[in-house]
């Protein structure tokens, strides 16, 4: 993975240059909205990327809870932050869209409401994980993770059940769309997931190396009381 | 146009930000394996 690494850093950085390229210049400018509606190509590929880092932090979270395996609980850590800046982003960009088209930077509508549950949701798992020194906190971590994770349906199903101001979904909701928006759409979304996996390793690998530090560096002092004995 | 740039424009700050804050908490990290090392 660590040769594989770069190249896949460049290849994302040019899937994103390219989602970015298409997003501003060839996708057409949508009659209604206008151009705030561009938002879109970065706002809907951000929350698509926290939900799927959400969703690793779910499994690993189960891994760690059966297994008792310290790698996956490092993964649950790792896909937990960066899930958090991709949500933050989604709740960055969001009412910076609401501000023009609807007349209001936010408002107390369900999605909304839930997708701002589950950002302080995983807000406090990171709390946890670094202001706990219990040894139980990577259990306690889990359970918590595994119960906020429920937030996710819920936030995703909240426009199909209930009436809300936020829009219906254009793609797979029956609406019509120009091809080169949707063109422009998934070529962001692949370039977010590809940058968001990339991040996760990163910190992933980080959280591992520390760990290994950390073990390290508690074997050492454990050597010097030893020694002076 | 202001909004369309001021979301496109806080997402990579956002990214930024985040990227730098690893960067150096690795650096942090590769200096204290190097301390533990001259041990």
């Amino acid at each position: 993975m660590r040769r594989v690494f770069p190249i896949l850093a460049v290849l994302t950085a040019v899937l994103l240059s390219y989602g970015l390229y298409q997003a501003l210049v060839v996708a057409p400018t949508e009659t209604t909205m206008g151009d705030v509606q561009r938002i879109f190509y970065y706002h809907v590929p951000s929350a698509w990327t926290a939900g799927v880092l959400f969703f690793v932090n779910f499994v690993a979270s189960i891994i760690y809870l059966v297994r008792r395996d310290t790698r996956a609980d490092a993964l649950a850590v790792a896909s937990a932050e960066v899930g958090v800046v991709f949500c933050t982003i989604v709740l960055v960009t969001g009412p910076i869209w609401a501000r023009p088209v609807w007349g209001i930077w936010w408002t107390w509508d369900l999605r909304l409401t839930l997708t701002l549950v589950l950002w302080l949701i995983y807000v406090s798992y990171l709390l946890l994980r670094r202001f706990s020194t219990s040894g139980q906190t990577p259990v306690i971590a889990a359970v918590l993770a595994i119960f906020g994770t429920l937030d996710i349906p819920l936030v995703y199903f909240s426009i199909w059940f209930f009436r809300t101001q936020h829009p219906q979904p254009v793609i797979g909701g029956g609406g019509s769309i120009d091809p080169r928006m949707l063109h422009a759409f998934f070529v962001n979304l692949i370039a977010f997931t590809c940058f968001g996996a990339l991040v996760c390793w990163s910190r992933y690998r980080l959280e591992v190396l520390r760990r290994e530090v950390e073990e390290t560096q508690a074997l050492e002092s454990l050597l010097e009381v030893r020694g002076s004995r | 146009m202001s909004y369309l740039y001021a979301a496109y424009i806080l997402t990579w700050v956002i990214h930024i930000a985040y990227l730098g804050g690893l960067a150096r908490r690795y650096m942090r990290l590769r200096k204290e394996i190097e301390e533990l090392a001259k041990k």
